[in-house]
């Protein structure tokens, strides 16, 4: 038996010369000290293959079509075998690769490997990063729900900010003047062939380069890279030292990715794929639109650029943001790549993380937003039986106040907290604030019959510390 | 007798280079790189056409009846639905827009879109505090559809209402695209 497939083996080798292809690049020797910082990338690309294989199974039941999607998801989700937990990988395995694809870039970019002469692999994969988000931005559209819907209202919105072109580019998003039948199936055919196409591309151009320049060996300090002599250098490091690919050096972007998939089969079985919310109704108005994780940060954004720059930032700060990533290497492709040697890379990275990272909790929490879940306030918040506080309780509320303030933990979180407001302003200074509105809050001078005015304020003069105190030792 | 004979293509360094045969090569490149410039244009003008054609469709605007006029009570907001102008056949419920509408008088009717003009999202109407406030990014309007807080540029957007037959009609209109540079 072991003779027939062997020599089945050799024939179709011999025919397909399939040694000749991969051997070459799987025992192309690689640097010694190339461990397990250097499993970012392969884990990008096992997360995008999860993600072909999963997209395609999906494809075989998903209908893009604005009027069917979102029964066909439903469909998928509750009642065909697997169905809920195939959207589950292929929403954690966008997840992972979203991750990953950071990760990766991060390791890079603190080991100087985007330097002489790499900087064409870092160019491609940073376009690779921008073909990853916008596969997240539109892989949560083809859920076509509610949310869904409004997103690509938002996303054209956002479009309409471009000079000159920003009216087309909305129209081309929407597939027109209105969310309608065309939006769903243009989407369909971004996310699922012409952003993939250019995927696999790029990846394969990705590919290309780390074979064709070699794995960057591991940054030593006072070691710096000379465009003269580093290639020279280089390989004679790897004869020196270099093992083979595989299976040296690949052992472990395996247990890595095994790693990888584990985590996203486990999420995906046990937290579940996202909630199909309700339908793409666009006259349904009860709608709360919130992007998917990894783009939560970039809603933060959108919500604190103060509304005189706003365009120009919306347009201007990806392009330039861009600009910069791209332009790394060209800024500085020689000279020391050990991170100790550029305290600043460090700082770079750890800003970054810290800035997206405090966005992403900004976005999550959203204070920005009103809170349309408000209740009436209990009688135990109010703490008193007077009728007129009680009154102003009812109308604080009622007038859309506990929207956007707190009282002892309930309501928004818009404005400010005004559980002790009692306490930092006089009765004058409330009367001004609700009669003429200003920082951010509405005037309700217009709005407030004198008497509601009133006991509003009387309800407001109720809150102050020593009265919160005294309530709650009477409710422990 | 006659004979093909194909130069070679890779002459030895130094050797003379024909005229001829440097000046066919540079025509055949030409063509070549002609041919495939046509044939990209025979399939690419009319994909590129067919894919941004949405721009280019003229959408009529067209009134839309929402309720009969006795249906609304003077003085109150309420969210109307009425379809799309020119919905395709399989655009199901995505057919469907919504606007908040109020009676302000016996024949006046006041109609907003219920497109945030900050990021279009949409607005909803708090009837006891008459205001519109949006859930993405807070913005919050007054009545009359002007700005009253937050990163709105513009006040909403007003659709065209008008009374026909005892019907309220809305003027469907395009989703407003807010473009500031």
């Amino acid at each position: 038996m072991k003779r027939i497939c062997g020599g089945i083996w050799h024939w179709l080798d011999d025919r397909l010369g399939i040694s000749d292809l991969l051997g070459p690049p799987l025992k192309h020797l690689v640097p010694r000290e190339a461990t397990w910082w250097y499993v970012f990338g392969s884990a990008t690309l096992v997360a995008f293959i999860v993600q072909v294989v999963t997209g395609v199974a999906l494809a075989f039941s998903f209908v893009p079509s604005s009027s069917q999607a979102y029964d066909t998801l439903r469909f998928i989700t509750n009642e065909a075998p697997f169905g809920a937990f195939l959207r589950g990988l292929h929403y954690y395995g966008a997840s992972a690769m979203v991750l990953m694809i950071g990760a990766h870039m991060a390791q890079t970019f603190l080991f100087g490997a985007y330097k002489y002469p790499r900087e064409m692999s870092w160019g491609t994969g940073v376009l690779l990063l921008g073909f990853t988000l916008i596969m997240g931005f539109t892989g949560q559209l083809l859920r076509w729900d509610q949310t869904a819907a409004w997103s690509v209202v938002v996303a054209a919105e956002q479009a309409g900010r471009v000079p000159l072109i920003g009216d087309w580019l909305a129209k081309f998003i929407l597939g027109g003047t209105t969310i309608g039948g065309a939006t769903l199936s243009r989407f369909f055919a971004i996310h699922v062939f012409l952003i993939p196409a250019c995927m696999f591309a790029f990846i394969g151009l990705h590919l290309m380069l780390v074979l064709r320049h070699g794995i960057s060996d591991a940054p030593v300090p006072g070691k710096p890279v000379d465009p003269k002599t580093y290639q020279q250098e280089y390989h004679a490091a790897l004869e020196k030292t270099g093992v083979p690919f595989w299976p040296d050096g690949a052992w472990r972007d395996f247990v890595f990715g095994t790693l990888v998939v584990a985590a996203i089969a486990l999420l995906a079985w046990y937290v579940g794929p996202p909630a199909i919310e309700h339908p793409p109704d666009p006259s349904i108005l009860q709608a709360d639109p919130r992007p998917d994780w990894y783009l939560l940060w970039y809603f933060a954004v959108l919500a604190m650029i103060p509304p005189r720059i706003e365009g120009v930032v919306m347009v201007g700060a990806p392009i330039l943001i861009a600009f910069i990533i791209l332009l790394a290497p060209i800024l500085g492709n020689k000279g020391e790549r050990h991170w100790s040697r550029r305290p600043w890379s460090i700082g770079v990275v750890l800003l970054s993380v810290l800035m997206i990272g405090s966005l992403w909790i900004e976005g999550a929490n959203s204070p920005w937003s009103p809170n349309f879940n408000a209740r009436p306030l209990a009688p135990a918040v109010i703490g008193t039986t007077n009728a007129e506080v009680v009154r102003g309780a009812k109308l604080f509320h009622d007038h859309a106040c506990l929207n956007c303030h707190l009282i002892s933990g309930h309501g928004g979180r818009r404005g400010p907290d005004l559980t002790y407001v009692a306490d930092r302003l006089s009765k004058d200074d409330m009367i001004v604030r609700i009669v003429n509105g200003g920082n951010n809050m509405p005037a309700f001078g217009n709005m407030l019959k004198p008497d509601d005015l009133n006991a509003i304020v009387a309800f407001l003069e109720s809150r102050h510390q020593a009265r919160t105190v005294a309530t709650a030792a009477a409710n422990p | 007798m006659n004979q093909n004979i194909t130069p070679d293509p890779n002459p030895p360094s130094g050797a003379p280079c024909d005229p001829g045969l440097v000046s066919r090569r540079r025509f055949l490149t030409r063509i070549s790189v002609a041919l495939g410039g046509v044939c990209a244009a025979i399939i690419g003008v009319p994909v590129v056409g067919f894919v941004v054609a949405p721009l280019f469709r003229r959408v009529p605007e067209t009134w839309r009846t929402v309720g009969a006029a006795d249906d609304f009570k003077i003085g109150e907001t309420v969210s109307v639905v009425f379809r799309d102008p020119s919905p395709l056949p399989w655009a199901g419920v995505t057919a469907k827009a919504g606007a908040w509408l109020r009676r302000d008088a016996t024949d006046k009717f006041t109609a907003f879109s219920v497109h945030c003009t900050h990021l279009g999202c949409p607005v909803r109407w708090m009837a006891d505090a008459n205001l519109f406030l949006c859930p993405c990014h807070g913005g919050v309007y007054y009545q009359d559809g002007s700005v009253a807080a937050g990163p709105p540029p513009h006040p909403l957007i007003r659709y065209d209402v008008r009374v026909f037959n005892g019907k309220v009609q809305i003027k469907s209109a395009p989703i407003p695209i807010t473009t500031t540079l």
